[in-house]
């Protein structure tokens, strides 16, 4: 916390110390869950749809069940238990019908891989297909065909969310902030825009594995690579309606999770084949084909905003509206959809709010967290929307953004009063747009577009997201000192590459005053011998956990004094510690070392005092409340991390094809702990965001069948298509309940690179782009006022138009025709 | 049948099945798993090994064909109980953040300096291309090989910068 920070320098905190665990990935040492073998294991095979939505008819198991070598078959209707985060909607295997492609029917263990593979081609299936239901916008209208028709008895999270039994919806978030009809009866100008984007996959390069142990008398061991051991345990529980203290959770090195590996996903089926198999262990690992369909994607969205702005360029209302596209189950999306909506005016002060937001069943793979957790979905359309709406008034979209941006005194959509210390947002987009030399064109770059024949455009983006968890979400950390004085730190959050191992060492370390190699994390988690923690998600682990460990650090060194107290007959308060151990302050050489207390003091007659010394600290979000179901009004935010980028980019615009030259990034993080592990952050969130912003994202048929499940077809950002140039700057707001000042950053990199290209291309070019990813393709059509070409569904390259929203229920006004239209329209002269 | 190999300087007889990959049979027959499975086509490069001092994809050659072969993986990188100078260099520059990709990461890199001791960026960025890493957006991976060819400098190195 950052009323606990010394006068003096910090040795630990501020530091590039090395990644703590990097030497045993470096050495091939580190184990994954896919690297354990163990005795008896068995290995399992999913029998994964091939359609989107099919009644199942009959399912014969026999061949697969006679095949010598198999050990367990099972199918849904064996297995009488249903999961959900949020919205208890899922089956561990389909029962009566199949929701998307690629959903899992039947299963197999068996003695060996290819044993199980053969098993699952033996099953077979018979199913009766029925059309499916592929648009979320079409999915809410009247008479559309349901994919959830007993969405009304399932349990949920009544407190945050309000699935419509009936419909395809799974939830609507509301967000009422003053009259927006007022607003935009004072507004001169009224622009309205929709922005779309496709499912997304998360590509960790690990696949997702579990390896699960049902021995008889329940006792239960899971071996996984989810994010979360304390979630995959009591989701498990509550799922098979078991006693916590049954299941243990381990979590070796994971390779990646980026919010697909959050919640719970193989481990129960793997329990199931484990109990049937006699439990014996089981091993699942999902191939890379599976990873895009049988597990669960990032959401589609389509977002629509209409904002009323004066001709000065202050905003006066804006009204929102969001269709998530949850795919067939709802998972986190619904939350994405909660989370989304509490932030989804960006960091800019809107008078007059009005949002609903829809999560809507579909019958494609499902959504669910993904870094920015539904923010680099809407911040596509928020901040090309801020740019449009700019230009349409005729005003610089830097100085546009100026004028509106959250200011200290500023107040949220939700009701949150914005302080000084909650960050910087101005001071990132001021620094972000020097950095790229915005607004002209320096010699060179004029010179460049002489020899290329190409066009330079610069472009900006801002971003803000707060953690998306309940307001009284907890943790704990336990600091064990060794009888060498060595120090072991015990979390639930999990290390999959953000570096939390190595910044709360660092964190340890200075609250102890030690130096770094008295200090271990422990990488590995462990639900029976780690302290709880809720998820690790969000970029919230740095605050919470971080907190809870200067607590737990503060603990040991009270029990240290208290016994040092003892021995040197001193009151606590006159005492002081160094690495070593309690000493005087006004007689250092009276002192007592930390290894003679570490266990337990022994004076020299043998009398023992004291005892090992473990602290512990507990931290739990203060002053955060639920939202109004009706008007979303409350504060939801743990703290908000604010950043900004500013893009260069070169456009041929012939062809549309484009480089990216630079991409300069500012965030206000409060306090970096361990700088270069900040700047690996976000030069990797910048990356996978330029891959959604440039490539990525699911095609289906008109049958719902995935076409591109693979790095083929489906390519993410390689070593040679990253820009020339990447800044990463930081500004140092300090957070103030925050540990030493920080906050969390480890999904805001990824956050609005996409818009920033967009505008950068926009004002290159002039290509008014509404949906991401922007392929060469999409620059081409929209440079010469082609309407963007929606084939993320279709069954040929070129598909149909996109206009689907004009008969919603849900409307907000008048939906753009399909043919250009000028860009604004005076609501009043 | 039976194949035979040398891994890392040790000779290994083992039975396998026809159909084994390479990779297969370095992580389940000789128990060497810091070498990957990302994609199983080829694609990702968290497999790469050397074979026979050849940068390749073990998800894409059958362990059969590499009988009476020399193969080098992350195993044998380090020297004893001291990192490699890639490693080394790896660590230094914060070339490692989930480690799925790291194994065949730097054998990639290794392959490249074999031929090639003072690469340019460009030749570092073509080197690695079939090697995916979600984690680190690469710069960092391309300081290190820099750091470990005694090329970075402070005009290469890049850094956070505080506004």
């Amino acid at each position: 916390m950052f009323d606990e920070v010394s006068p003096t320098p910090m040795k630990s905190v501020g530091v590039s110390h090395p990644r703590v665990e990097a030497i045993g990935k470096l050495t091939g040492d580190a184990l994954y869950t896919g690297d354990l073998e163990m005795a008896g294991l068995l290995y399992a095979k999913v029998k994964t749809s091939p359609h989107a939505r099919a009644k199942i008819l009959r399912i014969d198991t026999s061949k697969a069940e006679a095949l010598p070598g198999v050990h367990a078959v099972l199918t849904g209707r064996e297995l009488d238990y249903r999961l959900g985060l949020y919205v208890v909607d899922k089956d561990i295997l389909a029962k009566d019908e199949v929701r998307h492609f690629g959903e899992g029917v039947a299963a197999v263990a068996a003695e060996t891989v290819d044993i199980a593979a053969e098993a699952v081609k033996l099953i077979d299936v018979e199913y009766e297909v029925e059309a499916p239901i592929l648009d979320p916008i079409e999915a809410i209208k009247p008479g559309a065909g349901l994919i959830h028709p007993d969405l009304g008895s399932y349990s949920f999270v009544e407190a945050a969310f309000s699935p419509q039994p009936g419909t395809n919806i799974a939830n609507i978030t509301k967000i009422r902030k003053g009259d927006v009809e007022a607003g935009f009866a004072e507004a001169e100008w009224v622009i309205e825009r929709e922005y779309t984007n496709p499912s997304v996959q998360h590509v960790p390069l690990e696949t997702h594995v579990a390896i699960v142990q049902w021995k008889l008398g329940d006792e239960i061991t899971i071996w996984t690579s989810a994010q979360s051991p304390f979630t995959v345990r009591a989701l498990f529980c509550i799922a098979m309606r078991l006693p916590l203290n049954q299941v243990r959770v381990i979590v070796p090195h994971i390779g990646g999770g980026f919010g697909g590996k959050g919640g719970i996903h193989l481990e129960p089926l793997v329990a199931c084949l484990s109990r049937k198999a006699g439990g014996r262990p089981v091993k699942l690992t999902a191939t890379r084909e599976e990873e895009f369909s049988l597990l669960p994607c990032r959401s589609a969205l389509t977002y629509r905003i209409k904002t009323g702005v004066r001709a000065d360029g202050k905003i006066t209302a804006q009204q929102m509206s969001m269709y998530w596209d949850a795919g067939a189950y709802a998972d986190y999306a619904v939350n994405v959809t909660r989370a989304s909506s509490y932030s989804c005016a960006g960091p800019y002060e809107i008078p007059n709010a009005w949002l609903d937001a829809y999560t809507i069943y579909t019958n494609k793979p499902y959504g669910t967290a993904y870094r920015g957790f539904g923010h680099v979905e809407f911040f596509w359309g928020l901040e090309r929307h801020m740019e449009l709406v700019a230009l349409a008034i005729g005003m610089d979209p830097l100085e546009f953004r100026l004028k509106n941006l959250l200011r200290p005194g500023s107040v949220t959509i939700t009701g949150e009063k914005i302080h000084k210390n909650t960050g910087n947002p101005v001071k990132c987009l001021q620094e972000a747009a020097k950095a790229i030399g915005y607004g002209s064109l320096t010699p060179a770059e004029v010179e460049h577009e002489k020899v290329t024949g190409r066009k330079i455009g610069k472009g900006l983006a801002a971003l803000h997201k707060a953690p998306a968890m309940p307001s009284f979400t907890a943790t704990a950390a336990v600091v064990k000192m060794n009888s060498d004085g060595t120090v072991l730190l015990n979390i639930g959050l999990t290390e999959m590459g953000q570096g939390s191992a190595t910044a709360l060492a660092q964190i340890a370390a200075e609250s102890l005053g030690f130096p770094m190699d008295q200090v271990k994390t422990a990488v590995e988690k462990d639900t029976d011998r780690d302290p709880y923690d809720w998820q690790t998600v969000a970029s919230k682990g740095l605050i919470l956990s971080g907190n809870a460990v200067v607590l737990a650090c503060q603990d040991l060194l009270k029990q240290a004094y208290d016994v040092a107290a003892q021995v040197l007959r001193a009151n606590p308060s006159d005492l002081d510690h160094d690495a070593d151990g309690v000493f005087l302050k006004h007689n250092p050489d009276e002192s007592v070392t930390f290894v003679a207390m570490s266990i337990g003091y022994a004076y020299p007659n043998g009398n023992g005092i004291g005892g090992p010394l473990i602290g512990v600290g507990r931290y739990t979000a203060q002053g955060l409340s639920s939202l109004d179901k009706e008007t979303g009004q409350g504060l939801p935010a743990l703290d908000w991390t604010y950043g900004a980028h500013g893009i260069i980019v070169d456009v041929d615009p012939d062809t549309g094809e484009f480089t990216i030259l630079q991409i300069s990034s500012a965030y206000d993080v409060g306090k970096a702990i361990n700088p270069a592990l900040v700047r690996g952050q976000a030069i990797g969130g910048m990356i996978q965001g330029l891959g959604t912003a440039i490539c990525e994202g699911y095609i289906f048929d008109k049958s719902g069948r995935l076409l591109n499940p693979s790095f083929t077809d489906n390519k993410i950002l390689t070593a040679r298509d990253i820009p020339l140039r990447i800044d990463c700057m930081l500004v140092e707001t300090p957070q103030l309940d925050g540990p030493y000042g920080a906050r969390g950053v480890g999904e805001h990199p990824m956050i609005s690179v996409a818009p920033a290209l967009g505008n950068a291309i926009h004002q290159a070019v002039g290509a008014e782009l509404m949906h991401m990813p922007i392929r060469f393709e999409d620059v081409w059509r929209a440079i010469r006022l082609h309407e963007p070409i929606d084939n993320w569904i279709t069954d040929s390259p070129v598909g149909s138009c996109r206009s689907r929203l004009e008969s919603t229920g849900p409307s907000i006004g008048d939906f753009c025709p399909s043919e250009p239209e000028p860009e604004h329209e005076p609501a009043k002269t | 049948m039976q194949i035979k190999v040398n891994i890392n300087g040790h000779d290994y007889e083992r039975e396998i099945e026809d159909h084994w990959t390479l990779l297969r049979f370095l992580r389940e027959s000789v128990g060497l798993t810091g070498t990957k499975e990302g994609c199983g086509a080829g694609e990702c490069g968290a497999c790469t090994v050397f074979l026979n001092g050849k940068v390749i994809n073990s998800c894409m050659a059958f362990a059969a064909e590499a009988d009476g072969s020399v193969i080098e993986t992350i195993e044998g990188e380090a020297n004893g109980s001291e990192l490699s100078p890639i490693q080394a260099a790896f660590l230094r520059q914060s070339g490692v953040q989930c480690g799925f990709c790291t194994g065949g990461m730097v054998m990639s890199v290794k392959g490249l300096l074999a031929t090639n001791p003072k690469p340019s960026v460009e030749e570092i960025k073509s080197a690695i291309e079939g090697n995916f890493c979600r984690c680190t957006g690469y710069q960092q991976i391309i300081e290190a090989v820099l750091d470990a060819t005694g090329q970075l400098t402070p005009a290469n190195k890049g850094d956070i910068q505080y506004v």
